[in-house]
């Protein structure tokens, strides 16, 4: 098999697009798609400073990687989620990826922060484990951010993320989900915006680009993982994609396209609140985050002793979610 | 020709002399949720490998956590 640009041996093959390409013509391709997300969407500017959300994944790490090619002043930010050896090979895969880039690593730790891990957290409390995992990264990604002086976090989502998460949304009718699932998040007061450069290109497309990079990513999935949702809603998209070539493109990139500006005029605004304990905005007397933390480690939510006013004190420290993540999304977990 | 898969890491068995796509069938594997790599290479369902190759079937899929 031949690359459709150069004609020399083919590494990757791209049903999707009826194309093949060998390695270095491919690195082009996965670089181009990347370049037009950011430019469709004007994801970041030149001067930006980006916060990659970084797992030691073959996506995060693969879109660190073009981020830092490109020229982009790109960080990463890893959240040790205290799953055993896992995460600690995790770590060790994304500290060494930047160690070789003389890049820069921010480190969080879910347990000496919060009090609680992952594990802890699928025993405690009433959410999934993976519902709290998503929930913990969305909610100290976006906090890192704001105090690092970072104008966007990106994040790895791929194709087959995004297709997902809009088929499970699709299947629920959650239209006030549906309607908010952009690549891009815009900055909001206490929120930091959010990126999702990768959503042009499978899972497939980033394992091989990390492949071709010599990425030494993370290859085992995460042990919690069994049963995910997202992930048999992936392999319903697989199932129908092995038949139609394409098809997850469609889905999607077509919701992108014609899909999401009828969902969205049909919602109405959402108004925020700042979270009784945290001060950060929600819909709710307490956000999210707060009351899930408070389940996990059995204690009663109540709100911070300050005199000052919470809602000063949202615009200053300013870190949560969108609405459309405060009430359990079940899928969108990474 | 031996055949190593992940998640779980094992090792399988398998005759070759035919294309790769021969074997992701016998094994049930969709070509789309796989890497194929023969000595560090990448391999597409289309390419031949021999019955002395060792191969490594590395899946891509990711449940969304790590």
């Amino acid at each position: 098999m031949n690359c459709t640009r150069c004609g020399g041996h083919a590494v990757v093959e791209l049903r999707r697009h009826n194309a093949a390409f060998c390695g270095d013509c491919f690195q082009g391709v996965f670089r181009n798609q990347v370049a037009r997300a950011i430019d469709q969407y004007d994801m970041v500017g030149a001067d930006d400073r980006i916060l990659v959300a970084v797992s030691g994944g073959k996506d995060s790490l693969a879109l660190w990687d073009v981020l830092l090619e490109a020229g982009y002043r790109a960080d990463g930010l890893y959240l040790g989620l205290g799953i055993g050896a896992y995460s600690d090979r995790s770590h060790e895969r994304t500290a060494a990826f930047a160690d070789a880039r003389d890049a820069q690593l921010r480190t969080i730790d879910l347990a000496q922060e919060q009090g609680f891990d992952i594990p802890l957290a699928g025993r405690k409390g009433a959410r999934s484990s993976c519902a709290v995992c998503g929930l913990s990264k969305r909610y100290l990604f976006n906090r890192a951010a704001l105090e690092g002086g970072y104008d966007v976090v990106a994040t790895g989502h791929n194709l087959d993320d995004e297709a997902a998460t809009l088929l499970g949304n699709t299947l629920r009718w959650n239209v006030e989900y549906i309607a908010r699932q952009s690549p891009v998040l815009p900055a909001a007061d206490g929120l930091v915006r959010k990126v999702k450069p990768l959503h042009r290109l499978t899972e497939l497309e980033t394992a091989a680009y990390a492949f071709l990079r010599g990425i030494d990513y993370v290859v085992e999935e995460c042990p919690l993982v069994a049963g995910n949702t997202q992930l048999r809603y992936k392999e319903s998209m697989n199932a129908i994609e092995a038949r139609s070539p394409g098809a997850k493109t469609q889905f999607f990139l077509g919701y992108l396209d014609r899909g999401m500006p009828i969902f969205r005029t049909a919602q109405d605004a959402v108004s925020l609140t700042p979270c009784a304990r945290c001060a950060q905005p929600t819909t709710g007397t307490y956000c999210a985050f707060c009351r899930a933390r408070a389940q996990i480690l059995g204690e009663r939510l109540t709100p911070a002793a300050t005199t000052e006013d919470p809602r000063d004190l949202a615009s200053e420290l300013s870190d949560e979610v969108l609405p459309s993540e405060i009430f359990g999304e079940p899928a969108d977990a990474r | 020709m031996k055949v190593v898969l992940r998640n779980p890491d094992r090792e399988v068995d398998v005759a070759g002399d035919r294309l790769v796509r021969e074997v992701l069938t016998e094994l049930a594997i969709d070509p789309d949720t796989v890497l194929v790599i023969r000595s560090g290479e990448l391999l597409t369902r289309h390419d031949p490998v021999g019955d002395a190759d060792k191969l490594e079937v590395r899946p891509v899929i990711s449940g969304g956590a790590g």
